[in-house]
């Protein structure tokens, strides 16, 4: 009480509620933005910000798993209102929507083969990470927030292609949930829990199209966070040079904007393109035969994008081992921005790093090939083959070329890059436009 | 409390700290737990949990497939040549070693869960190297037993509880 009297107004701190005021707009945007300040926020992180102008096409995926991302909760969103998730409905709801809905064919095409394109364009948006040394610091944290995004589209996108309840979405279910039974003492406990049954049924198909829909909206989550982690640490770009002044930059708007929107346009046309002539060439036509627990089909296989990582798993002729392998050899992309410590961030300057990306790309390829192909003989070999290459990658090229390779000499800013480019002294592929 | 915290003894307030912390873990405890517990089966698909089955019917050699628990089981007539190799073979030989005569209660009569154990597929009756069946999934072998001899899986197919009612009658579960 005492302390309270013997001070002097100046002393104390001043409370820092009702900060109304700030905002750079006028009238009715005006009034809003001083209570909610969303309108200086899109101005300052989407019209004034900073972008280095080198960026290339492959800058553009960002944008594109945006748009990609809301258009598959606008198709998942109609979807639902027809989709019934019962073991003894389901099959026939998806053949009411693909054959009596107005333009279910087209909404439902829609949404399976953008779940096809969401991982086609996160694919590429990995490799230019990977190529332009895009997460190593300041980036490690987005990097991380991106596996977490990755991981969590890998389920939500297993969980979609079992709600059909095909003969591939009834064993794909089966396959998959089946891998947490590797887990020692617990594991079969799981599975039954994650079943609610002592088989994949009704139980398991109501859970995963809650589930479905709950991962869908972690994954915004997340993307909001990967969003923000972003605009703090900036943009990488082709030349791994950090922006210095305005000279190195232009503002995101028009410039990043309307580059986007070709990159978007173009992937949208192939889209369509897909969707509209070839809808099922992505998917198997297994999954248009209803689910029988009863009978495996001949030769089971994943969804196109689970390719890679299923070779890793059925490279493995241990269970446990092989479940192992499957999941580090995801989580192991986040360890990456530590274990390749060379302080060049672009491979357009590390000639032997530069390689080893390509032949991992080379690697991802062979793997999906593997993993469509039956568990047996040269498979099995090039499984194993591509599998260790997959690690050593990581574990032993990583650090060993952090450490031996000599980088080529770099110029001192983004503005002397695109000069040594123009005249021909730096070597790039040609995707600035 | 910083002067509290210097004596040894506990106080009343630490009393109060620990109670209410340890009430509160149990509190969310007894919170999660019938969210955790909804997902398991309930007992109605636990009463749905034995199936009785003829087997007047099934003739040496052959084997017929019934449901249990939503899964595939295979009761299999032995035929003398399936019973004598799946008993001629040391244990050494075999991945997740057990003898035939554990794994059945008449000779002629083998009954398993028709579940791959590696991740679940059902597998093929008659084919594969050991006479017994084949997962096309991810190319495991099993024998004349149910047994694993090559690939993937780690132990052998299920033996399910069950017994023989009469001659003619199995009740699985």
């Amino acid at each position: 009480m005492s302390e309270y009297s013997n001070k002097k107004n100046e002393e104390f701190s001043p409370v820092h509620t009702n900060k109304v005021g700030g905002s750079p707009y006028t009238g009715v945007i005006g009034w809003i933005d001083n209570r909610l300040p969303i309108f200086r926020i899109f101005k300052h992180e989407y019209l004034d910000f900073q972008v280095p102008k080198t960026l290339n096409y492959f800058w553009s995926f960002g944008g594109i798993l945006m748009i990609c991302l809301i258009f598959l909760i606008i198709t998942g969103l109609a979807l639902g209102m027809h989709y019934k998730p019962s073991a003894d409905e389901a099959f026939n709801s998806v053949e009411k929507i693909m054959r009596d809905v107005n333009f279910g064919w087209l909404i439902r095409y829609a949404h399976m083969n953008l779940a096809s394109f969401f991982f086609i364009a996160v694919y590429l948006h990995i490799f230019r990470s990977l190529y332009y040394g895009s997460y190593k610091e300041p980036r490690q944290l987005m990097w991380l927030l991106g596996i977490t995004i990755f991981f969590l589209m890998i389920a939500t996108a297993f969980l979609g292609y079992t709600l059909p309840w095909g003969q591939m979405s009834y064993w794909g279910a089966t396959v998959i949930t089946n891998l947490f039974s590797a887990i020692p003492l617990v594991g079969e406990g799981i599975v039954t829990w994650l079943w609610g049954d002592y088989s994949v049924g009704d139980a398991a198909l109501n859970r995963f199209y809650v589930l479905h829909w709950l991962i869908a909206f972690l994954i915004v989550g997340i993307v909001v966070f990967h969003v923000i982690a972003l605009h703090i640490v900036g943009s990488n770009n082709p030349s791994g040079i950090e922006p210095k002044d305005t000279r190195d930059t232009v503002s995101f708007s028009p410039f990043t904007t309307s580059k986007d929107l070709v990159g978007m346009l173009v992937f949208i046309l192939i889209f369509v393109a897909v969707m509209m002539f070839a809808p099922n060439y992505l998917g198997h036509p297994d999954n248009y035969i209803p689910a029988n627990p009863m009978v495996t089909p001949a030769h089971i296989v994943p969804e196109w994008y689970f390719l890679p990582f299923y070779a890793i798993l059925r490279a493995i002729p241990d269970k446990l081992m092989g479940v192992i392998a499957m999941v580090s050899s995801i989580a192991i992309l986040g360890l990456l921005p530590w274990l390749d410590f060379s302080k060049v961030r672009s491979s357009v300057f590390r000639p032997i790093w530069k390689q080893c990306v390509f032949l991992f790309v080379l690697d991802f390829f062979l793997l999906m090939y593997v993993g469509a192909m039956p568990a047996e003989g040269i498979y099995l070999v090039l499984g194993r083959i591509g599998t260790i290459y997959w690690f050593a990658f990581f574990i032993i090229l990583a650090p060993l070329v952090s450490i031996y390779e000599k980088p080529l000499p770099m110029p001192q800013s983004i503005n002397e890059y695109m000069d040594w480019k123009k005249k021909g002294k730096i070597k790039t592929f040609n995707f600035t436009g | 409390m910083d002067k509290n915290n210097n004596n040894s003894k506990p106080t009343r307030r630490d009393f109060i700290y620990t109670l209410t912390a340890s009430l509160g873990v149990l509190g969310a405890g007894a919170s999660v737990w019938p969210i955790v517990s909804q997902m398991n089966p309930d007992s109605s698909v636990k009463a749905m949990s034995t199936v009785e089955v003829d087997i007047s019917k099934v003739d040496k050699g052959k084997e017929i497939t019934v449901m249990w628990r939503g899964k595939p089981v295979f009761i299999k007539r032995r035929t003398e040549d399936e019973i004598t190799k799946a008993r001629n073979i040391s244990l050494g030989e075999l991945p997740h070693p057990e003898t035939d005569k554990k794994r059945v209660l008449k000779d002629e009569w083998l009954v398993v869960v028709g579940i791959c154990t590696h991740l679940g597929c059902v597998p093929i009756n008659g084919k594969g190297e050991y006479g017994g069946w084949f997962c096309p999934c991810h190319g495991s072998h099993y024998d004349t037993s149910g047994r694993i001899r090559k690939g993937p899986a780690p132990t052998n197919l299920e033996v399910p509880k069950y017994k023989f009612v009469g001659n003619d009658k199995i009740i699985i579960g």
